[in-house]
């Protein structure tokens, strides 16, 4: 026999970039460098330093929430409540700090907030079993509902003492020149990043998404875990929140309305799977690259700002199309 | 006994294949029994899943556990294996008194399963599924990363025991039904066991591969570890079991040693044709 079995056990099937060529992502990340080249090229006012801040700090708020998503989406849930955490966390720091506290009080307000939130959506529905499509969207509701309250619906844009501070926060650009926004990005993708590749926690997330009752039956702390990543996923927004109000240095009540659906799309778009059991921080970052280029480009190119949702969702199904044609393929 | 001694740091699955020979230790049996039920009942509702269940094993010991669908097998085992607690009754090891509200807490006293539906993530890789529950870590306090390499390797060790040509790194949803029970039977060989409980483990696989997981079990008793086998193959059963248990109904209505019994008779009493033996 010229193949012994070890070294059919050894054998790696697939070489790194043959498994590259088939991720979506990858396809998504093209997508985006083509559409970023033929911009420059076509328009005077795309590669201009003004656009590009823009993009980036749009892409942002968007990337962070939807960070804390993929946990959720890889798990086989879904988060509605996004948009309107986001905005409670920055009304709930905003509030404190107009009252005169220090910015540390208000972001511990925001984040113990966000948290509370979270483990509120999480406990309902890893103990209780409710679908996570419903809480969350009770919780959507409730959440801006709250943040109305708090502000009594007017626009806060008097931080106190420390307003200064906050603005530099969200404005500054505290490491090499790095716009800070873009910076807590990137430092929050390493982190997802490295969570779902390289600890348990990670591959418990996934072996969820994968197969629930397998891994309540091999012993995985299901529920705990699906507590987590609902936390996870409202801090995410929470976070957003606090540099998104110090960057726009004013906070209203429709702050990240609509926002649950960019985010989910970019996630979407970036090679999660609705279904559970796939995703990866990346992907969540370039799908969100790729819905703000879409969106900036539109207004660019003189088209219509009535179109954008249609190029949006045809993003969205593009990319599901090649994760299907991509099946098919396999299942010849 | 020597021998054993000396590769205690490797699990049963290597130790078997390097002592191919080993003679059965029939003769050197203690008597004390392994793992004791004695009155286990579990209801889901108003169903009476396991009823009254008493049963003790002995190490080494092969047991058939027989029934029709239904009849409570996987209840009974998954009580054994820590997914479901006891509605009434109580469970001994070695002796001492066995509480478990975990599965993980089932492994640390030496007891694993196969589950029937094998329990696999078809997302994950067969070394992830091998190790799911129980990741192996390198590095120090909260810096502890997933362990990849070591996973792999120990994995790929494992399917050779088992002489299956499974791939580690290859994702479980591309393989086969037979690869698929490697993954779900290799996961009971990376600890010592004292009891190894497989549910239905011969189910669609090829009549080779059944031939590899009956041997495995023979390598199981001869290590002095028991094996209750779930299966409805009546040829499987009489091939490697010691004794057979069957169950109706959640009803324990037989058990006795394999020499004293015969297929006729455990298909009568599974259909109820012959009511109970004792
Ligand atoms: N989690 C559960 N919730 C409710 N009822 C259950 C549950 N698990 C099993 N049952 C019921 O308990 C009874 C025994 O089921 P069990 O799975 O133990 O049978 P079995 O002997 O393994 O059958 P099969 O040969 O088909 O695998 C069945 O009536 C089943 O419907
Ligand atoms: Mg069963």
């Amino acid at each position: 026999m010229a193949v012994t079995l070890d070294q059919t056990i050894a054998h790696k099937q697939h070489s790194f970039m043959s498994r590259l060529l088939a991720t979506q992502t990858f396809w998504v990340v093209v997508a985006v460098i083509l559409a970023c080249l033929f911009l420059s090229f076509a328009t005077d006012s795309f590669a201009t330093p003004k656009n590009l801040y823009n993009i980036t700090r749009n892409v942002t708020f968007v990337a962070i929430v939807a960070l804390g998503m993929t946990f959720v989406i890889i798990t086989g849930g879904i988060d509605l409540s996004v948009g309107s955490v986001l905005c409670l966390c920055s009304m709930i720091l905003a509030v404190t700090m107009h009252a005169g506290y220090g910015i540390e009080i208000g972001i511990a307000a925001a984040i113990a907030t966000a948290l509370i939130i979270g483990a509120f959506n999480g406990i309902l529905i890893a103990y209780l079993g409710f679908p996570p499509f419903v809480v969350t969207l009770g919780m959507l509701s409730i959440a801006r509902s709250l943040a109305m309250v708090a502000s009594n619906n007017t626009v806060v844009f008097q931080f106190g003492p420390d307003h200064d501070k906050l603005l530099a926060l969200g404005g500054g650009a505290w490491v090499f020149g790095i716009a800070n926004p873009v910076f807590y990005t990137i430092v929050l993708a390493l982190i997802t990043g490295f969570v779902l590749r390289w600890t348990k926690f990670g591959r418990h997330i996934f072996a969820i998404g994968g197969n629930e009752h397998a891994a309540t039956l091999t012993g995985v702390p299901v529920r705990q875990i699906k507590v987590a990543v609902y936390m996870i996923s409202a801090l995410a927004a929470g976070i957003a929140g606090i540099i998104q109000t110090g960057w726009l240095g004013a906070v209203t009540t429709n702050l990240g309305n609509g926002m649950e659906l960019q985010v989910i799309a970019a996630t979407v778009i970036g090679g999660a799977n609705l279904a559970g059991g796939v995703g990866t921080a990346f992907g969540a970052i370039v799908g969100a690259a790729l819905i703000e280029v879409i969106r900036n480009s539109l207004g660019l190119l003189g088209i219509n700002a009535f179109w954008q949702g249609v190029f949006i969702g045809g993003a969205i199904l593009l990319a599901v199309l090649f994760d299907r044609i991509r099946n098919f393929r396999r299942s010849d | 006994m020597d021998f054993k001694i000396a590769v205690s740091g490797r699990s049963w699955g290597e130790r078997a294949a390097a002592e191919p020979q080993a003679g059965k230790q029939g003769e050197a049996r203690r008597l004390v029994a392994v793992l004791e039920l004695t009155n286990i009942s579990k209801h889901f509702g108003a169903i009476q899943a396991v009823n009254d269940v008493s049963l003790s094993i002995e190490p080494g010991q092969v047991v058939g556990l027989m029934g029709d669908n239904g009849a409570g097998k996987s209840t009974l085992v998954k009580m054994i294996a820590g997914n479901f607690r006891p509605s009434h009754g109580t469970m001994q090891m070695d002796g001492k008194e066995l509480i478990l509200h975990k599965p993980v807490e089932a492994r640390q006293h030496g007891i694993e399963i196969v589950h029937q539906d094998l329990a696999l993530c078809n997302n994950l890789t067969a070394a992830a599924n091998v190790y799911l529950g129980r990741e192996l870590r390198r590095g120090v306090g909260p810096f502890r990363i997933l362990d990849y390499a070591a996973m792999y390797k120990r994995a790929g060790q494992i399917f050779a025991v088992l002489k299956s040509e499974t791939r580690p790194r290859d994702l479980v949803k591309q393989m086969s039904g037979g690869q698929r029970q490697a993954v779900a039977i290799a996961r009971t060989m990376l600890s010592q066991a004292k009891i190894v409980l497989m549910d239905e483990p011969t189910a669609a696989i090829s009549v080779r591969q059944v031939a590899e997981v009956l041997n495995l079990i023979r390598h199981l008793r001869d290590q002095g570890i028991a094996v209750v086998l779930i299966s409805h193959r009546m040829p499987d059963v009489f091939d490697v079991a010691d004794r057979v248990i069957v169950m109706r109904r959640g009803r324990k209505v037989a058990d006795k040693t394999i020499a004293s019994s015969s297929p006729e008779e455990v298909t009568g009493l599974i259909t109820g044709a012959i009511e109970q033996v004792s």
